[in-house]
Order: C-alpha cells, then sequence, then structure tokens
C-alpha cells in the first residue's frame, strides 16, 4: 500500500444468497483509491455500486478477498471496531439524505461529534463552521420536515464532512434533487475535497455528477470495466 | 451519559406520541400510590379506633370466651380475680360482661348482645358515663348501626328479655340514654351496653366477668388460671389478614394497569423499531455500536417513566396532598361490611410505598423497552439504511 493510498481492494467477491442459491452482486474487483480523489463508481442499476461503497464503509463485509479501508481489513473488523473506524475516519451521504427527523439541523449536523465526545464549544465552532460551507447557516433551529430536499441534502453533507473525516463516502447523492441542486451540492463537495483534501468516492448513475468526477469507475454486472482518470 | 442525552432528545422531539405514553405511566404511578396510601390509611385508622373503641392495649379472656361461638356465653364467665382488683380501681383495667339478650324495639324481636361495662372506666373511648343517670329504667348506650336496625333513638325505652345462669328468663324496659356513633362495628352492630353490675344483678353472676379491657400502664406479670391473655398485636390479626388481602386483591388491579401502561410503552418501542430503520441504520453508519443504539433505544423506553414521575409530580403531589386533608369518603353501605371501615378514610403515603413503586415502574418499562430493541443487534445495516427490513 503506497503511502498516498488510502484503500486498497483486491479480488473482492461479494455474493448474496438467495432462496437455495446466490446472487454475485461484486465479482474479482481490483481497485485503490488515493487520499484526496473525488471518484466515482458509476454503472446501470444493479451493477454493484452500493455493495461496493458498503463494503468500503465497513457497513457490509466481502465474501472473499481483500478490502483494506485506512489501514485496516474489513474483513477482519468486528463491529465495535468498524464502528468506531466510521465513527472516526468516515462520513456518509445518502440518497435519501437520513437526517434525524427529531432533531434540528444543528443537531443533526453536531450528531457525529457528539459521538466523538467534543467538548459543547468546539462542538458548536464545528458544526457552524460545516453550514458556513454547505451555506445553511440561516437554517440551524430548522427541522428536516421543513427543509427543501436540496437543503435537506446540503444538512447531510455538513453533517458528513462536520468531523473533517479521512473519506466520505456518498451513495446517489443527487437522484432526488432537481439540476440547480444537484449542481450546487456538488460543487459544495468539490470545494471540500480541495480545501480539506477529502476523498470522495460515489455511487451514482447521475450525468450531473459523473461530470464532475475526476476519476470514473465503470462498473457493469459486479465487475469493474473501465477506470479512467479525468483531466480537464 | 451520550444515550441520555440522545434519548432525552428523540423523546422531546417525538412530541405527542411522548407525552400520551408518559401520561398514562404517570397515571399509573398516581393510581397505585393513592390506593395503596388508602389501604394503609385505612389500616392505620382502623388499629387506632379498634384500639381506643374495642380492643385498648390488649385483653384478658375468660379461657372459654369464644368471640365466634354466642352458646359457650354462659360458660365463659366467671368471678373477677383478686389479682386484678387494684387495677380496676386504678382505671387501668376494666371489666366486661357478655350475655346473650332479645330486645323488643316495637314490638319486634331481635337478638343481641348485652354487655356490661363500667360506667365510670376511662379504658375505652365508649361513652359509658352517659349511664350515670337516675332512671326508672335501666340506662343502656347504643351504637349508630343497632339504632338504625332497631329503629331506636335516644330516650326510647324498649323492652329486652334474657336468660339467667339457672335458665331462667327475664324480662324490663330500659332506656337508650345515648347513640354513639363510632367506626368499629364490634362495639356497635347487635350490642347492648349497659352498666356491669346491672347484668351481674340479672344474669345472677355477681362480681363476674368475661373478659378484661386493658388501658395504659398494666402490665400482665403472672398468669392467673382461667384467664388468658390476648395481646393487641393478636387481636388485630384478622384485620391485618384483612388488609393483607385487600393489598392482594389491589395488587391484580395494578397488574391490569401497569400492564396497560407497558403495552404502550412495548408497542411504542416495537413501532419504533420498525418506523425508525432509517434511523437506526443512520446511527450504525455515523459510528454507533450495536449496543449503543440498542441502548439508547432502552434508555428512551426508560425515560417514559422518568418523565413520567416528572408529570405525575406536577398533578400528583398536589392531588394526594388534597386527599390527605380532605380523605376519601367512603360509599355507602361499607358500615355493613362488618368490618372497621370510617366513613371518611385519609390515606397515608409512606416514603418506601412511594419509593418501591417508582422503582418498579422504572424496572418494568426498562425491562420492556429492552426485549423490543434487542432486534437492533440482529439488523443488517444496510438494509436499515435504507429502511428494507420487514
Amino acid at each position: 500500500m503506497k503511502n498516498s493510498e488510502i484503500i486498497s481492494i483486491k479480488g473482492l467477491i461479494k455474493r448474496f444468497s438467495i432462496g437455495k442459491g446466490y446472487f454475485t452482486a461484486l465479482n474479482g474487483i481490483d481497485l485503490s483509491f488515493d487520499k484526496g480523489q473525488f471518484a466515482g463508481v458509476v454503472g446501470p442499476s444493479g451493477s454493484g455500486k452500493t455493495t461496493l461503497l458498503n463494503i468500503i464503509g465497513s457497513l457490509d463485509s466481502p465474501t472473499e478477498g481483500i478490502a483494506n479501508v485506512l489501514g485496516q481489513d474489513v474483513n477482519k473488523l468486528s463491529t465495535k471496531k468498524a464502528a468506531i473506524l466510521r465513527r472516526k475516519h468516515m462520513g456518509f451521504i445518502f440518497q435519501t439524505y437520513n437526517l434525524l427527523p427529531v432533531y434540528t439541523v444543528f443537531e443533526n449536523v453536531e450528531f457525529p461529534l457528539l459521538l466523538l465526545k467534543m467538548s459543547g464549544a468546539k462542538r458548536k465552532k464545528a458544526v457552524m463552521d460545516a453550514l458556513d460551507w454547505v451555506g445553511i447557516t440561516d437554517k440551524v433551529k430548522s427541522r428536516p420536515a421543513q427543509l427543501s430536499g436540496g437543503e435537506c441534502q446540503r444538512v447531510a453533507i455538513a453533517r458528513a464532512m462536520v468531523k473533517k473525516p479521512e473519506l466520505v463516502l456518498a451513495d446517489e447523492p443527487t437522484a432526488n434533487l432537481d439540476s440547480e441542486n444537484s449542481h450546487h451540492i456538488l460543487q459544495t463537495m468539490e470545494n471540500l475535497n480541495k480545501e480539506l483534501q477529502t476523498t470522495f468516492i460515489f455511487a451514482t448513475h447521475d450525468d450531473k455528477v459523473i461530470k464532475y468526477l475526476k476519476r470514473k469507475i465503470l462498473l457493469e454486472d459486479g465487475k469493474v470495466t473501465s477506470d479512467d482518470i479525468i483531466t480537464n | 451519559m451520550l444515550s441520555l442525552k440522545l434519548a432525552y432528545r428523540n423523546l422531546i422531539g417525538a412530541g405527542l406520541r411522548t407525552w400520551l405514553n408518559v401520561f398514562v405511566l404517570s397515571f399509573t404511578y398516581i393510581l397505585i400510590i393513592w390506593h395503596y396510601g388508602i389501604i394503609d390509611g385505612w389500616n392505620h385508622q382502623a388499629k387506632k379506633d379498634m384500639k381506643a373503641w374495642e380492643i385498648g392495649n390488649g385483653q384478658i379472656w375468660h379461657q372459654n370466651y369464644d368471640p365466634y361461638d354466642f352458646f359457650t356465653l354462659e360458660e365463659s364467665h366467671t368471678t373477677i380475680p383478686q389479682t386484678f382488683k387494684n387495677a380496676i380501681s386504678d382505671g387501668v383495667l376494666t371489666p366486661v360482661l357478655i350475655s346473650q339478650a332479645t330486645v323488643y324495639p316495637e314490638g319486634r324481636i331481635q337478638s343481641m348482645l348485652l354487655r356490661g361495662i363500667d360506667p365510670n372506666q376511662k379504658v375505652i373511648a365508649l361513652p359509658t358515663a352517659e349511664m350515670n343517670i337516675e332512671s326508672d329504667e335501666i340506662p343502656v348506650i347504643i351504637g349508630r348501626r343497632m339504632a338504625k336496625n332497631c329503629k331506636l333513638k335516644e330516650g326510647d325505652i324498649t323492652i329486652i328479655r334474657w336468660r339467667d345462669i339457672n335458665g331462667t328468663f327475664d324480662a324490663t324496659e330500659v332506656k337508650i340514654v345515648k347513640v354513639f356513633n363510632c367506626n368499629v362495628p364490634n362495639v356497635d352492630a347487635g350490642q347492648m351496653w349497659i352498666p356491669i353490675n346491672k347484668l351481674q344483678e340479672m344474669i345472677q353472676s355477681p362480681d363476674e366477668a368475661t373478659m378484661f379491657i386493658i388501658g395504659e400502664n398494666f402490665e400482665m406479670n403472672e398468669n392467673v388460671s382461667g384467664w388468658e391473655f390476648k395481646s393487641f398485636d393478636y387481636l388485630m390479626t384478622e384485620m391485618d389478614e384483612m388488609i393483607k388481602m385487600k393489598k392482594i386483591g389491589g395488587s391484580v388491579f395494578y397488574f391490569i394497569l401497569i400492564l396497560l401502561a407497558m403495552l404502550a410503552i412495548f408497542d411504542t418501542q416495537v413501532l419504533s423499531i420498525f418506523r425508525r430503520q432509517k434511523e437506526i441504520g443512520t446511527y450504525i453508519a455515523m459510528g454507533m455500536t450495536r449496543i449503543q443504539v440498542v441502548s439508547l433505544f432502552t434508555v428512551e423506553g426508560a425515560m417514559h417513566a422518568i418523565l413520567a414521575i416528572i408529570v405525575g409530580a406536577i398533578y400528583g403531589i398536589p392531588f394526594l396532598l388534597w386527599q390527605m386533608k380532605t380523605g376519601f369518603s367512603m360509599p355507602a353501605g361499607t358500615d355493613d361490611f362488618g368490618i372497621a371501615i370510617a366513613e371518611t378514610i385519609f390515606p397515608v403515603y409512606g416514603a418506601g410505598l412511594i419509593f418501591f413503586t417508582v422503582l418498579l415502574v422504572i424496572i418494568i418499562t426498562t425491562i420492556v423497552s429492552y426485549m423490543p430493541a434487542r432486534k437492533i443487534s440482529k439488523m443488517k445495516p444496510t438494509d436499515a439504511i435504507k429502511g428494507k427490513i420487514q
């Protein structure tokens, strides 16, 4: 593993049992990601994008092969150690935002810092900074139900970024957004990637996202069919 | 600490659902405390009344005396032992002579017990001094229940008939000089109190007694042949048993009440776990361990009980204090139950009662909250995030 390499995947296979048989979602994936990459796993529905992201995020484990993420072998991690890995080093952005409905915007963004047991004053500053990055400081007291889809996703980005993680995994982050909001969100993430050197990995089939990617990995039927670095 | 903080946020955020559960639980607390308080208050009051009106500090019975077998009354009185004479003259012991008799109020016939007692006694609260009057008829006092049953009132003259120790029937007129009000049916229902010297004359048993009621500062240091000492606690055994049975009977009521409250909590928890799958998945994705999530949901459920204490205190403490001051009026008819029940019972709330009720509800709520929360540890976070679990 190189110094700048934060994810190394070798011979990754993931099978799901269906009835008496099984379905192979990922079939021999070899990939590596360097720190600060703005990469996307693209492909049609059912190609295995989300499964790959789940394994990288240590929410799932491979059937075969090795997935080394931030120096940890995902297959050998206990659920507790996997939780600690996610808590300290990863941020997640979901298609359906997954904001906690009874919390305010401030409380939603504050949540990952509570898990890190950060002091109150530091927490407040970090939350306000994160909300400032995504331009939503005027909605701190609102609840998710009072926000538009674009605003919800901006809160979700702030929540993922507030602890300044090394890795952010975004699963179809623009699927529920209109074009204008999608671009705004993607620009925000692009800026954060540049400013904080956070590695972003997207799972998407949205062309709007693909336009922003610096690396595009095409996944078809559980196999990587192309892996391109995009230079503007 | 984190679980407490998050659970509090979640509960407050859940709004009306939380407050409905909290109200049901707080109602359970208050009702249990109030009901137990009433039973304890009844117990306390019954003991106090029975001591004042009937039992004193204990009794000394003739060895043949059986309060449940009136046919033994003829053989259960004998001469007052010399050793008791000083105590009687000091007013710390009073003899009672009991005999069967019949009263004829307004031409009707009713069986009763004639109880002879010293009109000057101060051992029990009976207003026996009222019998210290000059009258052509024998002065007697009766209780409110007896007066009601016989349709007698103060000043009435009625005929009583009795049988002396030789088996000879005789009859005379008695005058009701006082109708007293008392919560102890044993000194009231089916009883007529008469000066003991008169009764001794009537049944031809001079200087005899069936029992003695013990007052303050009397100690029975030696066994007196033919007489048996009955302690206050012994004489209260039946009452204590009845209170115990009442508490057990009440427990069924509490069980149902707690069951209803717990059903609401359990239902909320089960629904929460299915409805909040995405939330659970998000917690795990953000780095909470499964144990942390299970404990969060358990604390959330258990916290209903804590909030219920606060809510219960807001409306419950004034209610319980008000009841303590004004008491609870017993329904009409409880007079005829045959046990000592005051018209108004003043509840007694002990610290132990409140502590154990609160502890019991908290423990049960925590268990009920934990049971459905265990399911979380079996969830696949990848499915939970999408809310796909069935």
